[in-house]
């Protein structure tokens, strides 16, 4: 009864607010601004749907493999898909996946952002665009490239360090070495370390560049040294850009594939060293089983790449988190 | 404290553009002096070079002399950053470190100099928010970031800081051209108490400023476009809008250019 009632006699209310939205819409309605709104529009949602289609394929075959599986996903040392029943876990994976990343992001992280801090206040401006140029190059150097170079130059000259560490920090259990080849996780890291310090350097330069010149005057008019000046204006101003940099390189660290398979000796066990060789992570592990891999084979490989895709969105997540806790102090209303 | 400065023949280069040439002028301890003249005469550029401040923008350098009571700004041996420790400045707009609360901001001068105990810090910061006549507005909210001030809140902020170190000298580059004209009238009532304890320079565009705020003014001109500017006079700030002794002073005051 109250319904019919409603839906027979309108409110007057929203009638005026009716008309003034069809007339603010049709500044909207040319056709230039119809398209452009239509590919826009388009791309996002195309974005979202790729998305949602990967996850959804991720999740499907990997709950195919993990109701198959013997082990225990999480936690199991093995990978032997061909057993029946299978048994596999990603604990081996995971856990090489992130202590080579985060190896990568300790040695590239304070690099890249000192040469940014050179390139933008240090150098001379006809010397630093040649040289921001060549790290650009760097940037564009295939991986498998950076893989042989690996595989054929870093590895055969990691013995020194290796020794050195293992007779100096060998007591600490993490650089203590049995002497088998450098093919281990800290190879991994330093090789994995090298290939993203390109992208993290060039994006700090640009963000570094982007500090107005009033907050570096006011610093410097204070009585700051050069030094001061950075520390006071530049890096704190830098410092979300600095994190998104690192994320991106983060982002290519975890999912790196032929490198890592190129310099790492795989096997499937944890090693408390970071100097023995063995581990695995999930993208080397994919890479190097995938093509002999049977139906659930591939299916349980896929699984393992779904929690890299999880690992990945956790990472972008927590990195959010940390440029937007401190959002009201950010440069950006200055 | 207030310290006089004395600058004889001066000039200032871009690269190879000479920005300002061959100007001399004293500057008495405890007085406000202000910069008056048409655009691009130089007047900024002449203030920059009074902390050493010109020479960090790329290209720039400078010739001659800047006395700070005896002490020669620009001899051998003098570090610019001691001179910037020395003579304060505060700029056209509002730049308070984005990143640090009011506190901070403050005391960030403060702690590049030397280690000054929680308590010792606490009350400089007061007394130069007090002297900023900014303190009863931001009591409260002392760890708020500085950036979320008014305009007018913020340039009181940047004087706070730069008074906190006790500078012998206090550059001003058109503080107020920001700002709105309640906000303009807070910082000059403020740069008249600010006199009794400092050696004070002000650029301004707006000549009842000039008017209003000091003792002394300096009228600057450039015979044409890509020509250096020179200082054409100063004198008191009375006989300048009053009784010029040069003909193209009272041309700019009375507005028949510029």
């Amino acid at each position: 009864m109250d319904m019919t009632k409603t839906t027979d006699v309108p409110p007057p209310a929203p009638q005026p607010t009716a008309d003034l939205k069809k007339s603010a819409n049709r500044g909207a309605t040319r056709a230039g601004d119809r398209v452009f709104l239509g590919l826009s529009r388009g791309s996002g949602i195309l974005l979202l749907v790729i998305m949602a289609a990967i996850a959804v394929f991720l999740t499907y075959r990997a709950s195919l493999a993990i109701s198959k599986d013997h082990g225990n996903f999480l936690t199991t040392f093995e990978w032997n898909t061909n057993l029946v029943p299978p048994s596999f876990g990603i604990a081996v994976l995971a856990f090489g996946t992130v202590v080579s990343s985060v190896i990568a992001m300790a040695l590239a992280v304070p690099v890249a952002v000192s040469i940014a801090l050179f390139l933008t206040h240090y150098a001379p401006r006809r010397m630093s665009g040649p040289v921001a140029y060549v790290i650009d190059l760097l940037a564009a150097v295939p991986s498998i490239v950076y893989g042989l170079w690996g595989a054929l130059i870093l590895v055969p000259h990691l013995n020194g360090l290796f020794g050195w560490l293992d007779e100096y920090l060998g007591w600490t259990g993490i650089f203590s070495w049995q002497g088998g080849a450098p093919r281990s996780m800290l190879t991994v890291g330093i090789l994995l370390a090298i290939m993203i310090l390109p992208i993290i350097t060039n994006v700090s330069r640009e963000v570094f560049r982007q500090v107005p010149r009033m907050h570096e005057e006011a610093a410097l008019a204070l009585g700051a040294t050069r030094w001061e000046v950075i520390r006071m204006s530049v890096l704190p101003f830098g410092r979300s850009g600095v994190i998104s940099a690192s994320m991106l390189g983060l982002g290519r660290a975890l999912g790196e594939t032929m490198a890592v398979a190129t310099v790492l000796s795989p096997t499937f066990d944890i090693q408390t060293s970071l100097l023995d060789p063995g581990g695995g992570t999930f993208a080397q592990n994919i890479a190097s089983k995938f093509g002999e891999a049977t139906q659930d084979g591939r299916d349980a490989l896929i699984a393992s790449g779904l929690v890299l895709f999880v690992i990945t969105l956790l990472v972008n997540g927590a990195a959010r988190a940390i440029i937007a806790r401190r959002k009201e102090y950010s440069g950006a209303n200055a | 404290m207030a310290k006089r400065i004395d600058v004889s023949g001066l000039t200032a280069y871009y690269g190879s553009h000479k920005a300002i040439e061959d100007i001399s002028m004293t500057v008495e301890p405890r007085s406000v002096t202000a910069f008056i003249g048409p655009s691009g005469c130089g007047k900024s550029t002449f203030l920059r070079t009074l902390n050493r401040m010109h020479e960090v923008t790329p290209g720039g350098r400078v010739e001659g002399k800047v006395l700070l009571d005896d002490e020669d700004l620009y001899g051998t041996g003098v570090d610019p950053v001691s001179v910037r420790r020395e003579v304060g400045m505060v700029f056209q707009r509002p730049n308070p470190f984005p990143t640090m609360s009011i506190f901070d901001n403050v005391a960030a001068g403060l702690r590049l100099n030397g280690n000054y105990r929680k308590n010792e810090l606490n009350d400089i910061v007061e007394k130069s928010l007090k002297g900023a006549n900014l303190w009863n507005e931001v009591k409260d909210r002392l760890n708020k970031p500085g950036a979320g001030l008014s305009g007018g809140q913020q340039q009181r902020l940047c004087i706070a800081r730069a008074i906190a170190v006790e500078p012998k000298v206090l550059l001003m580059d058109e503080p107020c051209s920001a700002l709105d004209p309640i906000s303009t009238l807070a910082i000059e009532d403020l740069i008249g108490e600010l006199k009794e304890r400092f050696t004070i320079v002000i650029v301004t565009h707006n000549m009842q400023q000039a008017a209003r705020v000091s003792d002394r003014t300096a009228f600057f001109n450039l015979a044409a476009v890509g020509q250096p500017g020179r200082l054409i006079e100063i004198d008191d700030t009375e006989r300048i809008f009053s009784n010029p002794s040069v003909q193209a002073t009272e041309d700019y005051i009375s507005g028949r250019f510029g």
